[in-house]
């Protein structure tokens, strides 16, 4: 990925008025103190209104159940050979949230040593998956973006679409631990856009990333389909981040089941099997 | 209180020096370079802190005291040299410490010693282990320096000690590491990479010790100042252009066309950001910095001779 700054890309002015409202402290250069840069961000912006708008047709459902402001967590399924899921999930955060919101992915590592690539996604407030940074930024009040299932998920086929593969669990005891409410949410139409037929492992050396998705046209190009994501009533876990794996993975299962009954709303509405207006994203399902 | 400075030549031995006795402390000096003309209520005492005459200081002065600076940084420098005065000398001047009765100990550490990698988070907190090891080799005598000066924490008891882990300096003497990079009109980059740069007003920096010492701290603390700011940001505001290179081409250049010789673990400092946390040194002192990050730059831009 080649980053704004080197070349002359056009910031739309609405879109840059619109990052000088997402609310963090931004210092006097448009720098917050962890790199994050406004100039970027509406480059960024700019570019993925594009795709947000035109490109693919996104429809939010329930954008209102991710707190305006203080930490929280977003935690969803991933859906598409890759990032375009988190992509697009951090684009709904700033076009559908007033104030806008800057949502913060957990990137994977060995993305940190690409060049470019790095220097863009920490200027847009992209950081290493460590925990470290997830306890900070929560503690520091922001809104994270975690997909618990990781780079299996991302991997998955398009007949396996909207599973869920195994969670991490780290994820509970991190929102334990910084007492974080989780929204849970479900990403549709992602095995649509990106419609893995197969995963090449062989070359993962070659070219440093853990897989390359194959689709029927070959190339792991997005195609132009409509997306939904719906975001739930946020869950607040009660317990210590010490508690044994048995009770930590009951909260895992917990959320699992949220999202996966969230995944099902958003399959059954795609599909035009109910509508909007009959969706169930507030609390009543959770944990049932 | 009677202060022993070691390392007290150098560019913020001597800013310290200076803040001690403004605080009205009696100074004493310990430094192999020489001080042509400390102030007044400063005494230098020309030696090697590893040899005899050093200890006679000890003996003799009875500090109350000890801000241990004489560390020595510089990459060109040979490495065994290095490892005698860095290992060596921070043993010695534990001991006599510990033999003369000295109440308080501070070592000026840096914050190099958390390494610069992709996997390393930003913030770091004093108590992450050393990842400099691992990624810039010549960095493991300052690391060990560093970890010895912690363990006179259980080695004396007695001794109130304080190990400072402080970021890059920065500031009218254009001295130390982050000087040093930006000396030329083009400072060099990795390509693809602009990595955040923490630093401290020269000042700040010497206040800060001063602060450690006041405040009789205890334990190991990171000291920063503003906050940290992209490497593109702080050559701009400097007046500097980036000349960034691939970097298999700058690492091939390095040591020819005016660039300094540094090992390639250096390259890993100049691609990943080295911040830490300071919040604990903040808590326990009350410390704030002086001098915000543009004020910093301004002051290095305008050099010595601007008076201030």
């Amino acid at each position: 990925m080649i980053p704004p700054s080197l070349i002359p890309l056009p910031t739309n002015p609405e879109i840059a008025a619109r990052v000088e409202a997402i609310e963090l402290p931004f210092s006097r250069h448009g720098v917050d103190p962890y790199g994050i840069d406004k100039k970027e961000l509406a480059k960024a912006y700019t570019i993925l209104e594009w795709f947000y708008r035109k490109y693919f047709d996104i429809t939010v459902y329930g954008a209102d159940n991710v707190p305006p402001r203080g930490r929280a967590m977003l935690v969803g399924n991933h859906s598409g050979g890759w990032a375009i899921d988190g992509i697009m999930t951090i684009a709904s955060m700033f076009f559908e949230k007033n104030p806008p919101r800057l949502a913060q992915g957990m990137v994977e590592r060995f993305l940190q040593k690409v060049p470019f690539f790095a220097w863009f996604s920490n200027r847009v407030g992209q950081f290493a998956g460590l925990p470290e940074h997830c306890i900070r930024l929560l503690n520091d009040d922001r809104l994270l973006l975690v997909f618990p299932e990781g780079a299996r998920g991302t991997a998955k086929l398009f007949r396996e679409r909207d599973s869920l593969v195994g969670f991490g669990t780290g994820f509970v005891r991190l929102a334990l631990q910084t007492k974080t409410p989780i929204v849970p949410f479900a990403f549709i139409g992602g095995g649509e856009a990106i419609p893995t037929v197969t995963n090449l492992y062989r070359l993962r050396k070659f070219f440093g990333v853990p897989y390359i998705p194959v689709t029927p046209y070959g190339i792991a190009l997005p195609l132009p389909v409509s997306l939904q994501i719906l975001y739930g009533e946020p869950i607040v876990l009660e317990g210590s981040p010490t508690d044994t794996d048995e009770v930590i993975a009951r909260h895992v299962e917990r959320v699992k089941e949220r999202i996966a009954d969230l995944i099902g709303q958003g399959r059954a509405l795609r599909e035009r099997q109910i509508e909007a207006d009959e969706l169930q994203l507030g609390g009543s399902g959770s944990g049932q | 209180m009677k202060v022993l400075v070691t390392g007290i030549a150098g560019a913020i031995g001597q800013l310290v020096a200076r803040r001690l006795v403004a605080d009205g402390h009696e100074v004493l000096g310990l430094d192999r370079r020489p001080w042509y003309h400390p102030p007044e209520g400063v005494r230098v005492f020309q030696h090697d802190i590893r040899k005899r005459p050093a200890e006679d200081v000890f003996r003799t002065q009875r500090p109350d005291a000890l801000i241990h600076m004489a560390t020595v940084t510089h990459l060109t420098h040979s490495s065994q040299d290095r490892y005698r005065i860095n290992l060596g000398g921070t043993r010695a001047v534990f001991q006599h410490c510990d033999t003369y009765g000295v109440k308080q100990a501070i070592f000026v550490g840096r914050h190099t010693y958390y390494g610069a990698g992709p996997d390393s988070p930003m913030y770091h907190t004093e108590d992450e282990p050393p990842m400099a090891v691992h990624s810039f080799p010549e960095l493991s005598d300052l690391v060990a320096a560093d970890l010895y000066g912690g363990s006179a924490l259980w080695r004396y008891p007695e001794l109130a000690t304080a190990v400072l882990r402080i970021c890059y300096t920065l500031g009218p003497l254009r001295q130390g590491t982050l000087a040093s990079f930006l000396g030329n009109k083009r400072v060099p980059a990795v390509l693809g990479f602009d990595p955040l740069f923490q630093f401290i007003h020269e000042l700040d920096a010497a206040n800060a010790i001063v602060t450690a010492l006041r405040n009789k701290l205890r334990g190991v603390y990171n000291v920063a100042g503003p906050p940290p700011v992209p490497l593109s940001i702080i050559v701009r505001e400097s007046g500097r252009s980036l000349l960034p290179l691939p970097e298999s081409i700058l690492a091939r250049m390095m040591g020819h066309f005016g660039l300094p010789a540094l090992p390639r673990g250096a390259l890993a400092h100049v691609k990943y950001p080295v911040v830490i946390d300071d919040a604990q040194f903040r808590a326990a002192t009350g410390f704030v910095p002086e001098f915000d990050e543009d004020e910093t730059i301004a002051a290095f831009v305008r050099g010595p001779d601007a008076g201030d």
